[in-house]
């Protein structure tokens, strides 16, 4: 088969963040990439490449994904939230203040996946026990922290997040 | 570390699938849960001319049980299989496993069809439904076949999938009354593909002597290994210690692991002797 020359490309619709989305892509172009540079949520970070830091990491149909194992062509017709999706500088969310609170970061490469990680965690399990909590990170690292307050932060959010508000954290 | 250029397509149906592949052949590739090809893309040591997503073929998407026997689709997600009760209640080695395979971000999409079909040596499920008896049903524009465990995984990342063939089903028998499973493996990290793993299968008559006996190794060679001469000691014995132990013996010996970075051949080995040990004794306490 003759490999194309030009960049094929194809035309997808996508919900991201709750925002409609009608844009081009590149068939070969990588969902990371393309939630970066053509929507530009560079709260996104890449880490990797290969699906081992989880720097990446994105709620796909409400499941957590890495996104640069994805291509950007099969959102097509899905929803996504990224880290866009939680607070607000001014108004952080109860998983951001809890990490605000808790010294959960240091430079902060890891903590957009780690928190959509933890989102989707503390949504199926809302008394986590710790070493659940550990379990559940088990796939992003963190260079800095050594995981002891990302850890807190996440005991301390579920805490918080109990039971006076029951709907499902953004 | 970005993909080189490909054409994509996305069938909505399995023949159109299959033609897609009978057509363009080895230029061809399945895209599945991606979670191996593309790594293996942004690295570019795979460079597929098209790419075949099967993601919209939702019918393949299934766990359901046919006269007594587990049928698994080959979309079907991995994390799937530690949460269904079906699976839970008769092949606990599954959902026993599933934790060990990567994390759940990268569970959530790699699928049943391409974890074997990738036929990664140390990955864990070739070596389960080889541990389990299981086989496979290729299916190709012209057919479809059935495949057993023992016969599919062929050597490092090759399988008896032929050039037009998709790996569309997985079946795994009933298994027999007082017989226990277990799965263990030793990681660098908890999620990290295994320095050795094993997994075993043991069967007791009424005398509670060893009437079936499988101990398949992950990371001891090119494929699933077979211990088969460890599983033969076990047969007709009672097994306590001595009879674990020899068994457990023997298995390293006719095991011949490749050795990594991150661990020897000697440790290796040293690893397939504890192991095999440990396991064996949990299976007869749950076959008991
Ligand atoms: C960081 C990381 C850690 C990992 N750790 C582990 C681990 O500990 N243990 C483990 O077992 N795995 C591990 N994996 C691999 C992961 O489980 C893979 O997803 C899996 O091995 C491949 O499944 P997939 O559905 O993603 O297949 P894909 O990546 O889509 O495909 C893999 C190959 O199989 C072919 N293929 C896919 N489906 C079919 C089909 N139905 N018929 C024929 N061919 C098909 C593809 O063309 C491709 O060549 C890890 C992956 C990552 C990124
Ligand atoms: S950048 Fe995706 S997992 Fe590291
Ligand atoms: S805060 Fe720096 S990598 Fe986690």
């Amino acid at each position: 088969m003759q490999r194309e020359t030009m960049p094929e490309t194809h035309l997808i619709q996508t919900t991201v963040n709750g925002q409609a989305y009608e844009r081009h892509t590149e068939a070969r172009q990588l969902l990371s990439d393309f939630l970066r540079h053509d929507l530009g949520l560079s709260g996104l970070h890449v880490g990797c490449e290969q699906g081992a830091c989880g720097a990446c990491t994105i709620l796909f149909d409400g499941q957590p994904v890495r996104a640069c194992l994805m291509l950007a062509v099969q959102a097509d017709g899905h929803a996504l939230l990224t880290v866009e999706s939680l607070g607000t500088p001014d108004k952080l969310n109860v998983l951001q203040s809890a990490f605000w609170e808790k010294h959960g970061l240091q430079c902060g490469y890891c903590t957009a996946g780690i928190l959509m990680t933890l989102t989707a965690f503390l949504q199926d399990n809302p008394t986590p026990t710790e070493h659940a909590v550990r379990t559940a990170l088990s796939g992003n690292l963190c260079r800095c922290t050594g995981y002891q307050n990302i850890v807190a932060a996440a005991l301390l959010a579920a805490e918080q997040m109990q039971p006076v508000d029951s709907t499902p954290q953004p | 570390m970005k993909p080189a250029p490909f054409v994509y397509h996305a069938p909505t149906s399995l023949g159109a699938a299959l033609m897609l592949k009978a057509e363009h052949g080895d230029e061809a590739k399945f895209l599945a849960g991606g979670q191996s090809l593309i790594p293996a893309m942004n690295f570019r040591i795979a460079n597929p001319a098209l790419l075949v997503d099967v993601n919209k073929l939702a019918a393949l998407d299934y766990i359901h049980v046919v006269a007594g026997e587990l049928r698994i689709g080959a979309l079907t997600r991995v994390q799937r299989l530690e949460h269904d009760p079906l699976v839970r209640a008769h092949w606990p080695l599954l959902p026993e496993t599933v934790p060990h395979i990567a994390h759940p971000q990268i569970r959530n999409r790699s699928t049943v069809g391409g974890s074997l079909a990738h036929a990664d040596p140390a990955a864990e499920l070739p070596v389960i439904l080889t541990a389990l008896g299981g086989r496979l049903r290729l299916q190709s524009s012209t057919g479809e076949r059935w495949v057993g465990a023992d016969d599919f995984f062929v050597s490092l990342f090759t399988t008896a999938i032929a050039t037009d063939e998709m790996l569309v089903e997985v079946a795994i028998p009933a298994a027999p009354a007082r017989t226990g499973t277990a799965f263990m493996e030793v990681a660098r990290r908890h999620g990290d593909y295994a320095m050795l793993g094993v997994a075993v299968v043991v069967t007791l008559d009424a005398a509670g002597a060893c009437s079936a006996a499988r101990l398949i190794f992950l990371n001891a060679g090119d494929r699933p290994m077979n211990a088969q001469r460890a599983a033969a000691a076990l047969l007709g014995q009672l097994p306590g210690s001595a009879a674990i132990e020899a068994a457990a013996s023997s298995a390293t010996e006719e095991l011949e692991p490749m050795g990594s970075v991150h661990a020897t051949p000697a440790y290796q080995r040293h690893l397939a002797r504890v192991l095999a040990r440990r396991a064996l004794r949990l299976a007869v306490q749950r076959a008991n």
